[in-house]
Formats: structure tokens, sequence, C-alpha cells
């Protein structure tokens, strides 16, 4: 007993010692590179499309728009909204996977295995049988409320054992509650002759991000990252295990609920927005752990910019890939999710 | 030699016990034959099913008792064994209470298989009734095959922990090739797959049930005969190699086996999970986990939860059916998640 104390002594203060290796300087640098490429991302993808803009006109569209030109037009309505709203969701994801595996020191948490994607199919089922018609906020709200509601079920049945949310745990509690939703979406869909309108959700797309949509879910994205930023201290801490958290002056309990409520306002708005795409809530923390260290005042804030730019240029490829159709951007990042995602499986879900 | 008669009177009790609940399982099972033989869009009383089944009925009550109900019927209770047993082998050699073919990407495999099928092949080109359960047995094979790859170590061999989470990643890869392909579909074309991810034994015949029995027969006994190994494994690794077992040939096999019944099972009936989980557990609770007791009662249980999920779902919202796999999944999500706070994983 005393030996086994020990040891997680030894390794504690071990872990320690690795994890607060934080690196400012690569920080600020990977934030500028970041900006900067996600700047010229965001050109480079309103450039692109069925008419051919370049990237002159771009500039001008955004900083000197004239109504009366159709190309500008095209820029303002379509391709702006599109790839602000792709950075926006990537960034969300992003940030909501990074807090996850914070919060409970998980190398697997990611939105879409843990059962978001599928509350919120199942909702967007439900609206689109019983309540057709709706009109598109109201769709965007029940998909919401199904992420949240498969969130708050995960993360529940996770807490209510006493090793609370083992990686273990955690992926197969999202396992379960995805094949339940995932059944009782298909047979509503089955009855009601929508199989395939939910199988285009599950494609994952961006080109519902519009002004409009923007606008509604800008300022609560906007006050998530705030809260984000402003537990990012506290999530370092609890990252290091609980036990050191407390001592070191912090309430897990109240850092765990307040980063919950992140984590579902910006999952769930992500997810509500783009459909079922996974994996980008566990590749760009762990890229940005990376390259910046195990301090999270540093993770988040590169999260957000990595992110953006991950999703823009996921985006860009989808469009590109089979023009003038769109592959579905959910399927492109599976590409590189699933791959990462059997990598870290394989490390047996050690390296946080 | 007191000893020695206290152990054969457990024994005995033992027995006694498994003889009981295997009859009262039978008897559920033979409840729910003729509830749903009853049952359905054109009712039939049990003494009318009786003289049909004799061989008095009229051609009309002939034609859906042998060509409609009683296929159906007999392919849930023979998907319902090869599921069960296929868990049971799953959970006790990996000595995770939460194991499940599904897991394994058994259905998902099988899914991509007829998605595949139903986009690259032209229609009429292959009789679509026999050959997509052969597409999907060969997907279901080949995405339990990938797990595994990719799940096994050189130097550690394969530890089950890795295998699941493989499993859900293999999944979670397949899933997104489907999607790439459904919105490709015609909505016409994709209702028989929508069907067939749903778990539906709708349209089924005897074909089907002659399709699956040689798997069955073949691999039911080769498990059975596999009991006393499947005892010492469940004991754990290092019990189960210095009592002199040889562990991971006997590991290939049994998995082997396992995913044989599964991939064969989740061909015809399309794709039905939960069944591999829930059966054994509770036969577990029921009976303990002597393999030689414990398998049977298994086989049952899983026979008599795809009929009872068959059946509800085509009463409860009669005319219109529910597919069994959904009706499953309801009862059965809820109960691993009840699981899962339990366990120690």
């Amino acid at each position: 007993m005393s030996r086994t104390k020990n040891m997680t002594e030894q390794d504690s203060s071990q872990t320690i010692k690795v994890k607060t290796k934080s690196k400012p300087i690569t920080g600020v640098l990977v934030l500028l590179i970041g900006i900067i490429g996600l700047i010229f991302a965001i050109g480079l993808s309103i450039s692109f499309g069925a008419a051919d803009i370049d990237l002159m006109t771009v500039w001008s569209a955004v900083f000197s728009f004239n109504g009366d030109l159709t190309s500008h037009q095209i820029i303002q309505e379509i391709r702006l909204p599109r790839v602000l709203g792709a950075a926006i969701i990537g960034a969300c994801f992003s940030v909501a996977g990074a807090i996850m595996q914070g919060m409970t020191r998980n190398p697997l948490a990611d939105s879409g295995l843990l059962g978001l994607n599928a509350g919120a199919a199942f909702m967007v089922a439900i609206s689109l049988s019983f309540f057709p018609g709706l009109s598109y906020q109201y769709f965007l709200f029940f998909s919401f409320a199904g992420a949240a509601m498969s969130t708050i079920i995960v993360f529940g049945i996770g807490s209510m054992s006493r090793l609370g949310l083992t990686p273990m745990r955690l992926v197969l509690a999202g396992a379960a509650v995805t094949a339940l939703l995932t059944s009782l979406s298909q047979g509503i869909a089955i009855h009601f002759d929508l199989e395939q309108d939910l199988a285009f959700w599950y494609a994952g797309d961006v080109s519902r991000a519009t002004w409009e949509n923007l606008e509604y879910m800008f300022p609560w994205v906007l006050i998530a990252f705030i809260g984000a930023l402003f537990l990012s201290r506290s999530i370092t801490l609890l990252s290091l295990g609980e036990e050191i958290a407390i001592g070191l002056g912090q309430r897990p309990t109240l850092i765990k609920i307040a980063g919950f409520i992140v984590v579902l306002i910006l999952a769930g708005i992500a997810v509500s927005m783009v459909g079922a795409v996974s994996f980008v809530g566990l590749l760009i923390p762990h890229l940005t752990r990376f390259l910046v260290g195990h301090d999270y005042r540093w993770i988040i804030p590169n999260s957000i910019v990595v992110g953006s730019l991950f999703m823009v240029i996921a985006d860009l490829c989808a469009r590109m890939m089979n023009p003038p159709n769109e592959t579905p951007i959910g399927a492109l990042i599976a590409v590189i999710g699933v791959p990462f995602f059997l990598y870290i499986a394989r490390k047996g879900g050690k390296g946080l | 030699m007191i000893e020695h008669m206290s152990t054969s009177k457990t024994e005995q009790k033992k027995k006694r016990k498994f003889l009981m609940i295997t009859a009262i399982c039978f008897i559920l099972l033979i409840l729910t034959f003729i509830f749903s033989m009853n049952t359905g869009a054109n009712s039939q009383s049990p003494s009318e099913v009786f003289q049909t089944l004799i061989g008095n009925g009229d051609r009309q009550q002939h034609l859906i008792l042998f060509e409609f109900r009683l296929p159906r019927i007999v392919l849930s209770v023979l998907v319902g064994i090869g599921l069960a047993v296929s868990g049971c082998v799953l959970q006790s050699i990996s000595r995770n209470a939460l194991a499940e073919p599904g897991l394994l990407g058994i259905h998902a495999g099988a899914g991509l298989a007829i998605l595949m099928f139903v986009s690259f092949v032209p229609v009429g080109v292959l009789n679509s009734t026999y050959f997509t359960p052969v597409f999907a047995l060969f997907g279901a094979l080949f995405s339990s095959f990938l797990v595994y790859r990719f799940a096994h170590k050189r130097n550690e061999g394969l530890l089950p922990m890795r295998l699941i989470l493989t499993g859900v990643a293999v999944q979670a890869g397949i899933q997104a090739a489907m999607i790439v392909l459904t919105i490709h579909l015609t909505p016409e074309r994709y209702e028989t797959v929508a069907y067939w991810l749903a778990g539906h034994i709708g349209t089924t015949s005897w074909d089907y049930i002659l399709a699956l029995l040689p798997w069955l027969i073949i691999f039911l006994p080769i498990v059975y005969g596999k009991v006393r190994v499947l005892n010492i494994l469940h004991l754990g690794d290092p019990l189960a190699i210095s009592l002199g077992t040889d562990l991971e040939k006997e590991r290939k096999i049994l998995i082997g086996a396992a995913v044989c019944l599964a991939a064969s099972s989740v061909s015809v009936s399309g794709s039905i999970s939960f069944v591999g989980l829930i059966a054994p557990h509770l036969a577990k609770q029921l009976i303990g986990s002597r393999h030689e007791y414990y398998l049977p009662i298994s086989a049952l249980l899983g026979a008599l939860l795809v009929l009872l999920g068959d059946t509800i779902g085509r009463v409860i919202l009669a005319p219109s059916e529910i597919p069994a796999g959904l009706v499953v999944a309801v009862i059965g999500a809820p109960y691993f998640l009840y699981l899962l706070t339990k366990s120690n994983v």
C-alpha cells in the first residue's frame, strides 16, 4: 500500500517536471505564424470557387465593397460568411477538445467520439419529422439541444463511477450513446422517409454558415472563448491531477462545471452548424500541445488559431478535390483523424 | 472425502439450476414463438396456426406462416444465438465485461460492404437477395481483421483494451467512408441500406436460414469444445499460462470463431447490436461463469432477445414495423451504460 503511494507520488512529481515545461516563445511564434497563415488561407479560400476570383478582387471586396460587381457580391454574400464560419467552427471544436482533454486528463476526448454528433443528429431527425418547415434558427437550436443532451449523458455516466472519467470509460460511454441515438434516429428516419436527409446532415456542410447564423452564434462563441481563456490556468493545474490542483488552492468541481459549460456551448454550436464532424477536437489540441507545451494558457489561444486554420484548409480541400461537387468535410477530416486516433490508442492512451 | 462429496453436491445443485433455467428459457421462447406466429398484419388464432402447421390450413394461411412468419422467427432465433455466443467468447477472452461484436467493427464493416454493393453493382447484375449477405460477410470479416491487425503489437500480443479502442477508431473511419458513398445514392437505393443499418429482419426467406446454418453448425461446436480453455482464459493470463495454455493460439482460434459467428449472423439480419452484450451478462448473473452452463444459457437468452425485439417491433406501431435492431438497442444501450457505471475499466 505504502509502496504504491510512494510510487504515485514519485510519478506525479515527475509529471509535474515534464508538464510545466511551457514554451512561451514558441507559443507566440506559432500564434503569429498561425494568424498569418489563417489570413492567407481565408483569402485563398475566398478566391477559389466556381467563379474564379483573384486575390486582389478578394481584397477590394472585403475592404472597399462595391455592390454593383457580381464578384464582390459573391464574396460578401456566399464566400466570406462561409470561410469565417469554417474558421469559427474549427476554433470551437479545437478549444472544446482541449478543455475536455485537460479537464478529464483524457487524450481521447473529442466531441464526435463522445456522442455529440449522434445526439445532434437525433434531434435533427426529430425536428425534421415532427416539426417540418421550422425556421433555420429553431433547427439549429434543436441540434444544439441534442448535442447538449448527449454531452450530459456521457459525462454524467462517466463521473458516476468512483474511478472518474477514464479514457476507456469515456470512449465506451460515447460509443453506447452513439449506438442508441443513431438507431433511434435511423428508426425515425425510416418511419418518416427521411433517411437521406439525415445522411446529408451527417456528411457535414460548412455552407450553412450565413451572416444571419454567424451573428446568432458569434456572441456565444466569444463569451465561451473568453471563459476558456479565463479557465486556462486552472485547467493546466487540473491536468496535473486533482489532488495537486486542490493542493494549489483550486476548486476542481467548480472548474469542471465551468469547463463543462464552455465545452457544451462550443461543441454544441459547432456541431449544430456544420453537422457530424469528428476528430478536429482530438487532432488540434494534440498538435498544439506538441508545439507549445503543456500550459493551457498557451494551448487554448493556439488551438483557436490552429483550429481555424485547419478547418479553413479542410473546407478548401473539400471544395477543390472534385469540383463542382463538394467532398463531405467530415469524411475528409476522418482520413487524417482515424490514423491519428489509432496512433494514440496504440500508445495506450499515454502522453498527455 | 467430505470435501469431495460437497463439491459434487454443489455440482449437482448447479446442474439442476442449469436445467431449470434452460427449461424456463425454452418455455419463454415457445411462448414468444406462439405469440409471434399469431400476430401481424393478418392475425390468426393459435388453433388456426396449429392447424396450419400440421397441414390443415388454407393456402393463404399456409403462405403467410411458412413463407413469411416462420422463416423470420427461425432467423431471429439463429441470429440471436450467433451473436450471443460471439459476445460470450469475446467477453471471456478479453476479460472485459463490455466487449461486444459491434465494438470490433463487424457491424460497421458489413454495413460498408452492403453500401458498396448498392452503390457499385448496377441493378439486376447480381441477385441482391443472395449477394448482399455475401458482401456483408466479407465486409465484416475484413473490418474485424483490420481491427485485429491494428490492435496487435508484436511483443505485447493482443491487449483487450487496445482491441476495443482500435475497434472504435476503425468504426469511425468506416462511417466516414459510408457517408461519402451515401450522399451519391438515390433515395430508393439508399432505403435498402437504411433498413439494413437499422437491423430489420423483414425481408427474409428460407434461403437466408440455409446460408446462416452452416456457420452455426461449424463454429458453435468449436466454441463449445473449448469451454475448458474459456474457463481458464477467464481467470487471467498469468494463471492461464501457468496451467499450460498456449494463450495466443487459443485466443486467435476463439476470436476467429466469434468473428465468424457474429459476421454471418449480422450479414443476414442487419445491424443488431447489444445482443452480444446483454445476453452473456444476464446469463452470467443467472448461472455464473462456468462456460459449460454459461454458453448455452446466453445462446438461449440471445435467441429470446432478438425474437422478442422483432416481435415487439412488429406489434408496437402496427401496421408499420420498427426494426428489431432498434428495439434491442433501446433496451440494450441503457443497460450497457448502467454496466459501465459499475465496471472498473
